[in-house]
């Protein structure tokens, strides 16, 4: 039971009007809202609505253009990390700060070393981690090495070390887009019993179903502003979705019963060990038919990109094969992203900043990256810049990409027009086989439906479609057939119309009953 | 028999003394690498700070003021490479080219224009300089078979930056393996938004890990130029800086294993030198440019051959900002 | 570069900071002059003269500017897909050894028709040999390419003196060159081309190869701008991993820009060798490889540029001749101080005037409405 505060009690945290600019972007605008002390809070918003700029002015990552910071009714001056662990607030980030090479204690007690020699250390810690993994169930292994850990596990060492400083308030920023849901719910466990002793939680995140699930108020964000606050208990997800998003949502899409064709792509047996010997992939059989859109589910991390990879030519398997019309890859005979683009296998990777775009490069030469010896982009030695001015002009037009301004540096496009001119770019030459990977992370409402419109428009002609999305709304939607994977194997396969989060999160974690046990077990989302 | 034992004694007492500025800098480098700043100014730094203690030691005929000089110098100069990299998180690589430039251009600018010898500092007399240490009883115990010439010439009568340099590994490593500061350095340079969440400073980590490395290749320059040597002459560290950056790869980064390549290219250098006026039957003498170039065309090699599996600090070579 | 990094308007971007960056590069020589007792303004003054004051020295200043527009360019290229070639002294060395060894091979059997074509194919391909043991060095084994270029100098120094002293040294001659190279195999002075036509010029050791380099500045913005191997190359430089994600082969692209820039820095040899001397002899590429990272750098790694940072990089040489004949304390390491300073403020710290212009221009803008619209 959530307690409530006492008429009077000082708010554990209180923002009032918190801007902070980026520039000509405004990411938090005149931000004010109140935690209660002992709550768990939610805050809520798409990609780009400005929470986490917000938490980390919070903690002192940034600092505020403006506005005032109130910790126990007291106004603080919050200027770097250091000043926020002494005032008892941790953060929890999304991706983990933690020294891969050291073990869990050496990561807990960096930076708060009980003196120069770190023998003095040792000691303190130990017990102090063991009675933090007492009290709240938050176990580790104090000598193990953190790149050995699963993610659940490395979460938890990611708390410790904020408990352990004394936080009392503790922020957490997408936590469980790492877990599957039963580590989701074993998380939420936790933040119960730290909310019992008195610690505040503070919960970013974008899952309607997680805030709907485990806090006590939740703060809408959008466009930098908080426009709204409700008590859970007295809110839906719809209400939120709406909140979020400034308009009816469709959560449906439109789209045709698929018509299967002949197999573009078949891997059999396909098996990735990495470098230090790991096993990645392990007997992954699947094919890929024209005319069909097949989604991969999974919580990020099991081995869907790594599987990207070596479907798109990038690393060769370690063992199996990939037969892709004529040509088959083995490890012997690997292939190359080159020679994969002349077999008609398009590839849109997760990280396009990183791997797909060149942001010094012009949207018209961005247009081309990768097709840029082709006829008629290059001639015998020069390029035809006219043809590759035309072409990223139809594209722009095609897809909507905004501003229209083929010379403008392919970094000053917002994140969801430079994914919709890499779509275009793989789109256009109309591929046999089109891989995509998070098809619409950070990217604004209205370009989702242009991205998903567009992908169902390619597999109505012919192509054969392959989506991996950490979204499960996103694979249910799109999605003719959908492939789970968890540890690095497939572990079930699904018709898109039969799938349910339940089956899927269940199959994530790889727990699956026959579908008819199934029924009785289901209770109500 | 005793032939072969005073050759062993002597050549490994030539390494220690040809070693010592590659481990001084090397030693200095891992500091700075492994909080993940590349330094390839370490010739620079050594050259300058030849200099600085050839140039105070002749002008005060006083060694420490000579050892100061080169500290501050080498100091200088890591600083600016971490004004330039730290603060203005520019270009680590060209930093580092432009201090090895302007080192080699500032000492002899100032050398003429100071000294009006050419480029090269008077020489300097006893006093001035790091002599050899003789230890107690050398002398009386030379003559005793095997342990004697151990002793006289192998332990007993190196100066003091050789002996300090024997001890920079160990304490390298304590440092770097047991104090708060060596935990830290080495998590920046694996993940530095790591540490800056834990709220210390990633500035200030890296400017006092150049610190240390001014401070060592300063010793390593002051060595050449006034105590290897008695003088400064024009270009004297004849690209040791990049052999000593070379072991500090070879050895992986870890404080024992990159002494013990620096003593590996010292014993080359060393037993090279022997090579000279050699005649290699059937071929004829062996020509001096080969014996000067072998040491280069050594780190080429070890570069070439043994690289394949070591890994870098994470970090390396990337400034530090803050990103979300 | 965080394209979050607050962006000034263009114009200053290209023209204003580069600018302060030599203006401070400059200031900080004037400053070391001061410190050895000379007057920095007299010599500013000694060495404009110097360098354009009388027909002889734009002569010499062009010559000079010759060998920094072959090893700028050659820096540029590499930098362009993100290699740092270090190793121009010692391609400019041995580029110059292969012109040598055609110019005495040949030199009395092939008409000049033939024979210089020859001798700048020569240049090129050892300058670019010369690079590409590093090149592969660090595109198959990953071993630190500025490492392995750097020694590499140092070989190519030795290499040439034992050469030029047991090899390839004239016989009866006491000093390590070669025998002069027949008429054939010698490059045309400007002097003398123009002295043909009636145009009367001062001499110096302009030569035709000038021409050469202005050549391969043309060659090279077409390369880069305008062919695919050019935007294989860019794209690489800018991002690795989206260039070999693009089906860009890294490694190709290591091994082609370094031989590239390491044949573009042997050319250095058709204008010393077969342009000035004549013959081979040592030393003619001291300072030009390390010049040509300050050119590079100074004229942002664009060919044009590169053509005016050469030029001031010419003049400096030639200047500081002159000025090394009237102050005698002041010698043509100065010169080398003044690169490291331009490596230094263009370079590692081109960042440095950012701050301050962008406050400087809030400023103005707050004092002019007008202003305030622009991008």
């Amino acid at each position: 039971m959530p307690t409530e505060a006492a008429p009077g009690a000082a708010a554990a945290i209180e923002l009032r009007s918190i801007s902070k600019s980026f520039g000509a972007v405004r990411a938090n605008r005149n931000v004010s809202l109140t935690v209660a002390r002992g709550s768990i809070t939610g805050i809520i918003g798409e990609n780009g609505a400005g929470k986490s700029t917000l938490m980390s002015i919070l903690y002192g990552l940034y600092e505020a253009d403006s506005g005032e910071i109130l910790i126990d009714g007291t106004p603080v001056a919050i200027r770097n990390p250091r000043d926020a662990l002494r005032h008892g607030v941790g953060m929890v980030h999304q991706h983990f700060m933690l020294v891969d090479t050291f073990t869990v204690l050496e990561n807990v007690v960096l930076g708060a070393e009980s003196g120069p020699l770190l023998r003095q250390s040792v000691g303190p810690a130990r017990s102090e981690i063991e009675r933090l993994g007492r009290e709240y169930a938050l176990g580790v292994n104090p000598d193990a090495l953190v790149s050995d850990l699963p993610v659940g596990e490395q979460q938890r060492v990611e708390i410790v070390k904020v408990l352990y400083r004394g936080a009392r308030i503790l922020i957490l920023d997408e936590p469980s887009a790492v877990l599957t849901p039963q580590e989701t719910d074993q998380l939420f466990g936790i933040l119960r019993t730290l909310r019992a002793s008195g610690v505040t939680v503070i919960l970013i995140s974008h899952k309607l179903r997680e805030i709907m699930a485990v806090t006590d108020t939740v703060h809408v964000m959008r466009g930098g502003e908080v426009v709204a606050r409700r008590k859970t208990s007295e809110t839906s997800r719809e209400e939120l979705a709406e909140l979020m998003v400034g308009r009816k949502v469709r959560l449906e899409l439109d789209k045709a019963a698929p018509k299967p064709g002949g197999p573009a792509l078949v891997a059999e047996g396909i098996g990735l060990r990495d470098a230090r010997g790991v096993t990645v992939l392990d007997r992954i059989d699947l094919t890929l038919r024209a005319g069909e859109i097949v989604g991969i589910a999974g919580v990020s991390g099991n081995g869907q990109s790594e599987l990207l990879d070596v479907l798109a030519g990038i690393r060769p398997p370690t063992t199996g094969r990939l037969v892709v019309g004529r040509r088959e890859i083995t490890a012997a005979r690997p292939a190359d992203p080159a020679e994969m683009r002349a077999l008609g296998l398009a590839h849109v990777p997760e990280d396009r900043l990183r791997y797909a775009l060149i942001g010094a490069f012009e949207a018209n030469e961005t247009s081309v990256l990768g097709y840029h010896k082709d006829a008629p982009f290059s001639g015998a030695i020069l390029l035809d810049r006219n043809a590759i001015s035309h072409h990223c002009v139809a594209l722009m037009e095609r897809f909507d990409v905004r501003p229209r301004r083929p010379a403008l540096h392919s970094a000053n496009f917002s994140g969801g027009n430079q994914q919709k001119l890499v779509l275009a770019r793989e789109i256009a030459p109309a591929p046999r086989i089109l891989l995509v990977g998070q098809p619409t992370r950070g990217v604004d409402i209205g370009a989702i439906e242009l991205i998903h419109r567009q992908l169902v428009a390619i597999r109505d002609s012919g192509c054969a479609v392959l989506v991996v999305s950490a979204e499960l709304d996103e694979v249910m939607s799109l999605a003719d057939r959908i492939l789970v994977m968890c540890g690095g194997r497939i572990v079930g396969e699904l018709a898109g119309a039969e799938a349910d989060e339940r089956k899927l999160g269940r199959m994530m974690a790889n727990i699956w009953t026959a579908p008819g046990a199934d029924a009785a077990a289901r209770a109500p989302s | 028999m005793e032939d072969w034992l005073t050759l062993a004694v002597l050549l490994l007492a030539a390494t220690l003394r040809v070693a010592t500025p590659l481990i001084l800098c090397a030693l200095g480098a891992l500091f700075c690498e492994r909080s993940g700043l590349i330094d390839i100014g370490l010739e620079g730094k050594m050259l300058a700070a030849a200099f600085a203690a050839a140039a105070a030691a002749a002008v005060t005929h006083s060694a420490l003021a000579g050892l100061g000089a080169g500290l501050l110098t080498a100091l200088a100069l890591a600083l600016l490479h971490g004004y330039a990299c730290i603060t203005h998180r520019g270009n680590q690589v060209v930093s580092g080219v432009a201090i090895n430039i302007l080192a080699a251009g500032l000492t002899i600018v100032f050398g003429m224009a100071w000294f009006k010898q050419g480029g090269q500092t008077p020489s300097l007399p006893p006093e001035a300089r790091f002599m050899p240490i003789v230890w107690p009883g050398a002398s009386a115990i030379r003559s005793v078979p095997i342990v004697g010439p151990l002793y006289a010439n192998l332990i007993s009568g190196h100066n003091l930056i050789v002996y300090a340099a024997l001890l920079a590994a160990p304490l390298v490593h304590w440092i770097v393996m047991s104090t708060r500061f060596g935990l830290r350095l080495r998590a920046v340079g694996e993940a530095p938004l790591a540490v800056d969440a834990a709220g210390v400073s990633v500035s200030w980590l890296r400017y006092r890990a150049l610190i240390i490395c001014g401070l060592m290749t300063g010793i390593a320059g002051t060595y050449l130029s006034i105590a290897q040597n008695a003088a400064f002459s024009r270009d004297m560290t004849a690209g040791q800086g990049f052999i000593a950056l070379a072991a500090l790869i070879f050895g992986k980064w870890k404080p024992f294993p990159v002494f013990g390549a620096c003593l590996m290219f010292g014993l080359f250098d060393a037993a090279s030198i022997r090579l000279q006026g050699v005649r290699i039957g059937g071929l004829g003498e062996v020509p001096v440019q080969l014996i000067q170039v072998l040491p280069y065309v050594l780190t080429v090699v070890m570069l070439a051959g043994f690289i394949g599996g070591a890994v870098a600090p994470k970090a390396i070579g990337v400034p530090y900002e803050k990103e979300h | 570069m965080s394209a979050r990094r607050r962006s000034l308007p263009r114009w200053i971007e290209v023209g204003v900071i580069p600018i302060v960056n030599v203006a401070i590069a400059f200031l900080i020589a004037g400053l070391v002059v001061l410190l050895i007792g000379a007057n920095p303004l007299e010599a500013v003054r000694i060495l404009v003269y110097g360098a354009f004051g009388y027909p002889e020295a734009i002569g010499y200043t062009l010559y000079y500017a010759t060998n920094f527009i072959f090893t700028g360019l050659a820096v540029a290229l590499a930098f362009h897909a993100g290699l740092f070639n270090i190793g121009g002294e010692g391609q400019a060395y041995i580029g110059g050894l292969g012109v040598g060894l055609v110019l005495l091979a040949f030199d009395t059997t092939l008409p000049p028709p033939l024979l210089i074509p020859l001798a700048i194919i020569a240049a090129a391909a050892f300058g670019a040999a010369w690079a590409a043991v590093p090149a592969c060095l660090q595109a198959y084994r990953g071993s630190h390419i500025v490492i392995t270029t750097i020694m590499f100098n140092f070989i190519a120094s030795a290499l040439m003196v034992y050469l030029l002293v047991n090899v390839l040294i004239a016989p009866g001659s006491m000093s390590p060159e070669t025998r002069e190279f027949a008429a054939g195999g010698q490059l045309p002075f400007i002097h003398d081309l123009l002295a043909s036509a009636g145009i009367e010029m001062a001499s110096s050791p302009l030569n035709v190869a000038i021409f050469l380099a202005i050549g391969c500045c043309v060659l090279a913005w077409v390369f880069l701008w305008h062919t695919p191997w050019g935007f294989e190359f860019r794209a690489t430089g800018y991002n690795a991993q989206a260039a070999a994600y693009a089906g860009i082969k890294l490694r190709r692209v290591t091994l082609l820009a370094m031989c590239l820039s390491g044949a573009l820095a042997g050319l250095v040899g058709v204008n010393e060798i077969a342009g000035v001397h004549h013959r081979l002899i040592l030393n003619f590429a001291a300072g030009y490889g390390f010049g040509g990272i300050a050119v590079a750098l100074m004229g942002r790694n664009h060919p044009l540029g590169v053509i005016l940072a050469s030029l001031l990089f010419g003049a400096l040489y030639q200047g500081g001749a002159e000025l090394a004949f009237e102050i005698p304390a002041i010698t043509k390491e100065t010169v080398v101080v003044i690169q490291g300073l331009v490596i230094l403020f263009c370079g590692a710290l081109a960042n440095l005037p950012r701050a301050p212009l962008a406050s400087l221009l809030a400023l103005v803008r707050r004092g002019r409405p007008a202003l305030a619209g622009e991008t």
